[in-house]
């Protein structure tokens, strides 16, 4: 059996059996819902509502009434891509990368962010698909035969890696999502008495019986689905990160834009990983399940992609200003940036996603619950300014001063990125009420090595 | 005699690993165990061949990178050869550098979902499929040891039974099937 070294603090607290774990993840799916979570799904589907409805204004009104402009030709649409785009990247890379590198303790996390990544990604394709104006004519996107010639779809383009990159890798992670939910259905399907629920639950259990070869099929799949998932998670942000890099707009137009892209991504990944789980932690009484422990493994992963993003940065703004290219001097990382009419954006960027964050560094701030919860608050909003930044204020200074002008958002735009976090909370929430949050059974298999009353000697309560 | 099949339930995936060893070295035939999740190094004792989903990946994936290489050079060159930026089109191998993301993606996109469907029915866990586990238990806390009477005709029900009951079991349940 494996064997796991005494210091190393346990990764299920207190004393559990196989069933306890059964009933803490399954106990809230059969009991009734507690108040809250019917006022939170009320208040996320009203904006949801809201912002549906925007969607459809705009639609037959066309991108007009989004505030963008001949110079500013892409604004919130994109940002709010690539935001929710870099939010989806933390569910894959916990289950596929660290699954490669056997940490052990994403099994309490995966489920809930892996979750998160597939919303994350309806959202982000939500704006490719509303900002083409004619969404009737997204198909085109395809390579599908058709009577202009055929006229073909460009393979050259980075906008059509894009299509190819964001559906192979929203597919995959949904697949991948669902072949670990099966065994858990399976365990509600057996336990649960209500009718409905009963036939709920068989259904999406898709008959697993759990046997010896069944087994041993999963575990092939799913290391081999994170051998294939793996380079797929650092594959779609880079190729997000050419639809900027392979133009040739000044502050777009940089070779570094793939990986620190990913770094972004993960960064921001992780810190809206920590945001809905450190609630539903609360919430859903896993404390015994998300430590301390896995608060301060998720707060050195977004330590170290934000030093990534950090140097990055300062990279982006002294090879603007070493170019000496006044082209240069307005792009997101320079000194027209800090000082111009954005600059508020720019300090925003740099507040929120360099200096909060690096408060990270000192171990009682990320060993802390609700301080690691504020700052993956202020870690979203600051990688929602990055986004904000490399587009708007790299656009902002045309080529002739004539075209310079500032981007202000319409009612629609409000409308269409609150009303995407409107559905991405209900879909969530749906989630957390009717899936099993945690994938229980994969966490069985570390009860015996990791379980705190399992491993010899318990420590002290101070270090958990 | 009748054919009964043997449902031996333990509480630990340990305990149920040490009844298979003995089992099997007393020349007892293992049909199969149910376990809430995987009971590592069990396969070599019951007898279980590694199994091959990992080609079926490979190969997946091998003709969803013909699939990716045929489609472009069918389109961006055989076709309907366009000239954008001032990109060599006129032969494959000139081009396809600016086709590497899409054939890369399209190769996994095959690889995962070809592997994911034979792994589905491979397993015969399809949507509607009734679950066929013997103890609801199994999927919970309990470890379910399958024997049945027709593999094993060497030993009597009673001799297998016996056996059982020398290992840590919590019960033994019979069925006729």
């Amino acid at each position: 059996m494996h064997q796991e070294a005494a210091i190393r603090p346990p990764l299920i607290l207190g004393h559990r059996t196989y069933g306890d774990i059964t009933n803490d993840v399954v106990g809230p799916i059969e009991n009734k819902a507690p108040r809250a979570w019917y006022v939170l799904i009320t208040i996320a589907a009203i904006i949801a509502v809201y912002g549906i409805g925007c969607i459809m204004y705009l639609i037959s009104k066309g991108i007009g009434a989004w505030g963008m402009n001949k110079t500013i030709n892409w604004a919130w649409d994109i940002t709010n891509f690539v935001w929710w785009v870099g939010i989806g990247h933390a569910g894959t890379l916990i289950s596929a990368v660290l699954l490669l590198f056997r940490q052990k303790w994403r099994m309490a996390v995966n489920r809930s962010a892996e979750a998160m990544t597939i919303f994350a990604v309806v959202m982000a394709a939500t704006f490719p698909l509303i900002h083409m104006g004619r969404i009737w004519l997204a198909y085109f996107v395809f390579p599908l035969p058709n009577q202009f010639g055929s006229l073909w779809v460009n393979f050259n383009s980075p906008l059509l890696w894009d299509v190819f990159a964001i559906s192979t890798y929203f597919s995959v992670s949904l697949v991948y999502w669902y072949i670990g939910l099966i065994p858990d259905f399976a365990s509600i399907r057996d336990r649960v008495v209500k009718t409905w629920q009963k036939k709920l639950y068989s259904v999406l259990a898709f008959g697993w019986t759990g046997n010896a070869k069944a087994w041993q099929r999963f575990e092939e799949v799913s290391l081999v689905l994170a051998g294939l998932a793996t380079p797929l998670v650092f594959s779609v942000h880079s190729v997000v990160s050419m639809d900027f890099a392979t133009s040739l707009v000044p502050g777009w137009h940089s070779t570094i834009y793939p990986p620190y892209f990913v770094a972004g991504a993960i960064f921001s990944g992780f810190a809206m990983v920590q945001t809905l789980l450190l609630v539903m932690r609360k919430a859903m009484k896993l404390e015994a399940y998300v430590t301390r422990k896995h608060v301060e493994y998720m707060n050195i992963v977004i330590m170290v992609t934000g030093g990534i993003v950090a140097v990055a940065y300062a990279t982006e703004f002294f090879m603007g200003w070493y170019s000496g290219v006044e082209y240069e001097y307005y792009t997101y990382m320079s000194m027209g940036a800090a000082t111009g009419q954005y600059s508020w954006a720019f300090w925003a960027l740099i507040i929120c996603n360099i200096l909060i964050p690096g408060m990270l560094w000192f171990k009682p701030i990320r060993t802390s619950f609700f301080w690691a919860w504020a700052i993956s608050i202020v870690i979203n909003v600051g990688m929602w300014f990055e986004r904000f930044d490399i587009i708007v204020l790299c656009l902002h200074r045309d080529y002739m001063p004539s075209g310079w002008t500032m981007f202000y958002p319409t009612w629609v735009d409000v409308g269409t990125f609150i009303g995407t976090i409107g559905i991405f909370f209900t879909l969530y929430l749906l989630f957390a009420r009717y899936f099993p949050v945690l994938a229980f059974n994969e966490l069985k298999t570390i009860l015996k090595t990791s379980g705190e009353s399992y491993k010899g000697e318990v420590l002290p309560k101070s270090q958990h | 005699m009748s054919n009964k099949v043997i449902y031996a339930v333990y509480e630990d995936p340990e305990l149920l690993k040490d009844a298979a060893r003995k089992l099997v070295s007393a020349g007892v035939k293992v049909r199969d165990v149910f376990s809430p999740f995987p009971v590592h190094g069990l396969d070599p004792i019951i007898g279980l061949k590694r199994t091959r989903l990992a080609i079926v990946s490979f190969m997946f994936g091998c003709f969803g990178l013909s699939l990716a290489i045929l489609g472009t050079y069918y389109m961006m060159i055989y076709d309907w050869p366009m000239n954008i930026g001032g990109k060599p089109n006129g032969f494959y191998y000139q081009n396809v550098t600016s086709f590497v993301p899409v054939l890369f993606e399209f190769t996994v996109l095959n690889a995962a979902h070809g592997m994911a469907i034979t792994y589905l029915i491979r397993n015969k866990t399809l949507p509607g499929m009734k679950g066929r586990n013997p103890d609801p238990r199994s999927t919970d806390d309990k470890f379910v040891l399958e024997l049945r009477t027709e593999d094993n005709h060497a030993h009597s029900d009673d001799s297998l039974t016996g056996m059982l009951r020398e290992t840590a079991v919590l019960e033994i349940n019979e069925r006729q099937c």
